[in-house]
């Protein structure tokens, strides 16, 4: 090598082996840093997932128990049913109110001020009546009997007992009274608050009262938009896939269409949204809110998905049995219809439920189509005004209560809780059925 | 009698259809003198079945397109001429309220005589139409069927003609693509013309000032409202370049330990952990950053004496970043790995250690697709919508501070058309105007971000 022969200007001691040496301490020093790096970037993203299960999970676990305070209610026969004569329209008007709210003043009986009853009568929530209610309807036998009811507590006396309202705080700046946490401490000395399952959550609609507010109607509500969502883009995305694997020349349109599908899949949702809003909502006048106009819009997002799974799906399946079939004598259209198909149906499947995972989540179209509303029924068919899961979620992240922020943890868990079921049923069928030919 | 019982009764005829033409060519081929049939019995069948099923369900569609133009005008012809002098809008309302009574819904108020007789008209002419519509559809089935069966005949040639009907159905299927395509574009650009006749495009692309409040008065003050959309395009690639902050380096960095330096046991659990969090919808990471990164990123501004805004630019940026870190990391790795080993082995055969290797051969091989997939990342992040308008601000500031809240198009079209809204107010045909803009330079972004991953592509293959 010349290096070795030419003369050195840093002197003889100095050989190439020795600046190679001095070079290769730096350079595996610079190796190591990179590598760090790399391990580092992994860490952040794989650590922001963590943070953010954890952060979820130990602000959503709470709402799925709320407080509820046990109180010994009188079904007094004058106030419940006055003419005995069972009524139901009578039992049905009955003043419940009042009778819980007798049996709060018998534990209380030292509060007699008009002003301090109104804060006792705030310790429960404003439709711990319906639940008494409920019980006199199903079973008016009761009346006249004295019950030791487990009654709704209001949504401020939940957080306080789930450490939530801060007790050090100034009276004006937390939103339970000294009076109202002296009455709370003295229920649970005598052991009347407990947390008990929150049924609330699971079986009703919103509520402006976070301690009623559910998420059934809004799970309905994307139930019916998915069902639509599917009902259309599994036909129609394995129909155009087959068509553009199977059958079409290879020309202009076709890769026109091809383009065409490819940048609909990145397409931004929300354009999909204002898609919906001027199309169906405008033009064809479909009504506003409903399940089918948002099942309409998540079909065109997720039709591109399912087609380029499908595909993949086809193109799975080697020119061989294609071949051996033709060999036989099967035309173009049993080929595909009795062997191609049938083999690649489970890739198809999983990219489909993959499809559905993301519809499932989609939120940012479905404001644009009125589904951002206030829905307290539970829709009956895809035609009713409904919300969607992670509709209601926006809203609740909106809500001032605090009570509201476990109840959108809790509300992102469900919904995550079915992405994961979605997602692991799309693993699961792709090992199950996964073929290597 | 409603349509979906007509088009049960239809789904029933059609099986009847089947059934009789499949019969018929089992009988022909089983009696004698023994005739020999070109096709097997089902497709006999299946010929009836779409004789049956293609022409009637045309004409069913057609008909409940047709049928409510018909009934509306019919209804307003017969009310009193009192009624129907009144403006087109009021007409509507009217009419509304006629089907609200029809269909049995709360009518506000009592309704007015004349409304009632209508309502009463309208439900008689709907079932009118309804029977006229179920006879139609069952002789023209019955018709057809009878057609059909007639053909049904051994030199008939019933598989070709059914299987290029069902080729004509995947036909139409895949069309539904294009005209999606089609009728985003034209949807988005029809209402975005309207809004162009109301505010000219010059003062749109370039003005600097965003309010799009319209008053509802002529004498309100600062009625005139503004709609230069520079402050919602700079909040945008402000947000956008803060998560491509995060994202770009993040994600490469991550895919180059996955591919070149994590064990295959790492890689197999680390890449689908990091693919979840594009899993993970957006309401999530929205309701995060604004909960979470929002207000931590405001305390810890305090303790540094800095002013941040609780719904700065960077709170949802960082938001975003993460969120898209997926997106470029696994784009990424796909590259990577199709950089050919024998470039590596030179490398390695120089004396090069493996992090030269990977900045001085491998990268720069895979420049253009890691260009492609950074590119697909921007369209993604100038897209997002639930992060934004969760986590970013309302008020158009027009600002290179990371820390100010600034409000990007997303948001405005969110903004802009949540709640009710009238289609001929500039306000609304604003978010249009903005939808136009997002959807071309996304698609402007993705074809060239194809473009350059296939080209690369097809340089190693």
């Amino acid at each position: 090598m010349n290096d070795v022969s030419a003369p050195d200007p840093n002197g003889p001691e100095q050989s190439t082996r020795a600046r190679v040496a001095e070079g290769l301490a730096r350079r595996y020093r610079r190796e190591r840093r990179f590598r760090l790096l790399g391990l580092a970037a992994l860490l952040f993203g794989l650590g922001f997932l963590a943070v953010f299960f954890v952060t979820l999970i130990a602000n959503g676990h709470s709402a799925f128990q709320q407080t509820r305070i046990l109180l010994d209610v009188e079904l007094d026969a004058a106030t419940i049913d006055p003419e005995g004569r069972r009524d139901p329209i009578a039992l049905e008007t009955a003043n419940y109110q009042g009778l819980i709210r007798d049996a709060l003043v018998a534990r209380f009986p030292a509060v007699t001020e008009r002003r301090d009853l109104r804060e006792l009568y705030a310790l429960l929530s404003p439709a711990a009546d319906l639940e008494v209610r409920k019980l006199v309807l199903d079973d008016p036998d009761v009346i006249g009997e004295t019950h030791s009811l487990w009654l709704l507590a209001d949504d401020d006396v939940d957080m306080l007992m789930k450490g939530y309202i801060d007790r050090d705080a100034s009276e004006a700046g937390r939103r339970l009274s000294d009076q109202q946490i002296g009455w709370i401490d003295a229920l649970v000395a005598e052991g009347r608050v407990d947390r008990k399952f929150n049924r609330y959550f699971f079986t009703s609609g919103d509520s402006r009262d976070p301690e009623l507010a559910g998420i059934w109607s809004a799970t309905v509500g994307s139930f019916f938009m998915l069902l639509v969502t599917l009902a259309l883009s599994f036909p129609l995305g394995v129909a155009t896939a087959v068509y553009l694997e199977e059958f079409a020349p290879r020309n202009r349109w076709t890769d026109l269409i091809e383009v065409n599908i490819n940048n609909l899949a990145a397409v931004p949702s929300i354009v999909f949204g204002l898609l919906g809003l001027a199309l169906f909502i405008n033009l064809f006048g479909l009504p506003r809110s409903a399940p089918l106009v948002g099942g309409l819009v998540l079909t065109l997002m997720t039709l591109p998905v399912i087609i380029i799974a499908s595909r993949a799906a086809l193109t799975a399946v080697p020119p061989s049995i294609r071949e051996a079939a033709l060999g036989v004598g099967a035309s173009k259209m049993q080929v595909v219809m009795h062997h191609v198909l049938p083999l690649a149906l489970p890739g198809m499947l999983t990219g489909t439920i993959i499809g559905m995972a993301r519809a499932l989540g989609e939120s940012a179209p479905l404001l644009m189509i009125g589904m951002v509303a206030f829905i307290v029924d539970v829709p009956d068919s895809p035609l009713d005004p409904s919300t969607a899961l992670p509709v209601q979620i926006f809203l609740w992240a909106d809500s001032p209560e605090r009570a509201f922020v476990e109840r959108t943890s809790a509300a992102i868990l469900v919904l995550l809780a079915f992405l994961v079921l979605m997602n692991g049923a799309a693993i699961l069928l792709r090992k199950r059925f996964e073929r290597r030919y | 009698m409603s349509a979906s019982t007509v088009l049960i009764v239809l789904l029933g005829l059609t099986a009847l259809a089947y059934a009789a033409g499949r019969q018929r060519a089992i009988a022909g081929a089983g009696s004698a003198p023994r005739r020999t049939y070109h096709s097997l019995p089902g497709y006999y069948g299946g010929y009836v079945a779409l004789w049956c099923l293609l022409p009637t369900v045309c004409l069913l569609a057609i008909w409940l397109a047709v049928e409510p133009i018909v009934l509306k005008a019919a209804v307003i012809d017969a009310l009193p001429p009192a009624l129907q002098a009144l403006p087109e809008a009021e007409l509507g309302l009217l009419y509304n309220d006629v089907r609200n009574l029809v269909d049995g819904n709360v009518v506000f108020g009592q309704p007015d005589p004349a409304v009632v007789d209508a309502a009463e008209r309208y439900a008689s002419l709907r079932s009118v139409s309804r029977y006229l519509l179920a006879a139609t559809v069952l002789v023209a089935g019955i018709a057809s069927i009878a057609f059909a069966y007639r053909r049904v005949r051994p030199e008939m040639r019933a598989r070709n003609q059914v299987e290029k009907a069902i080729e004509l159905l995947l036909v139409a299927a895949s069309l539904v693509a294009i005209l999606t395509t089609v009728g985003i574009f034209l949807s988005v650009l029809f209402e975005a013309l309207r809004f162009f006749q109301l505010v000219s495009p010059i003062e749109f692309l370039f003005g600097l000032s965003w309010s799009p409040q319209t008053a509802i008065r002529e004498d309100q003050v600062g009625s005139s409202g503004a709609f230069g959309a520079i402050p919602l395009f700079t909040g945008t690639l402000l947000i956008s370049g803060i998560a491509m902050l995060v994202a770009a380096p993040v994600g490469l960095m991550s895919a180059i330990y996955l591919s070149e330096y994590a064990n295959p046991r790492l890689r197999n659990y680390a890449k689908p952990l990091l693919e979840l969090l594009a899993g993970i919808p957006t309401v999530v990471y929205g309701y995060f950053a604004a909960l979470w990164v929002g207000p931590t990123l405001r305390r810890f501004g305090e303790t540094v004496g800095l002013d941040v805004a609780s719904e700065s630019a960077l709170g949802a940026g960082l938001v975003m970043g993460i969120m898209i870190i997926p997106f470029v990391s696994s784009l990424s790795d796909d590259v990577i790995n199709a950089v050919p080993q024998a470039l590596r082995d030179g490398s390695y055969g120089l004396g090069a250690t493996r992090s030269e290797t990977i900045r001085q051969v491998v990268l720069p091989a895979a420049l253009p697709g890691i260009v492609g997939a950074i590119l697909l990342a921007v369209s993604r992040a100038i897209g997002e919508t639930m992060i934004v308008v969760m986590a970013a601000g309302l008020a158009a500031n027009l600002t290179a501070n990371p820390l100010e809240a600034v409000t990007t198009v997303t948001v405005q079209i969110v903004t802009l058309l949540v709640g009710d809204q009238e289609f001929d107010s500039a306000k609304t045909l604003a978010a249009f105007a903005l939808g136009l803009v997002l959807f071309l330079v996304t698609l402007l972004l993705n074809v060239v971000a194809l473009k350059v991953v296939r080209r690369y592509r097809e340089q190693y293959e």
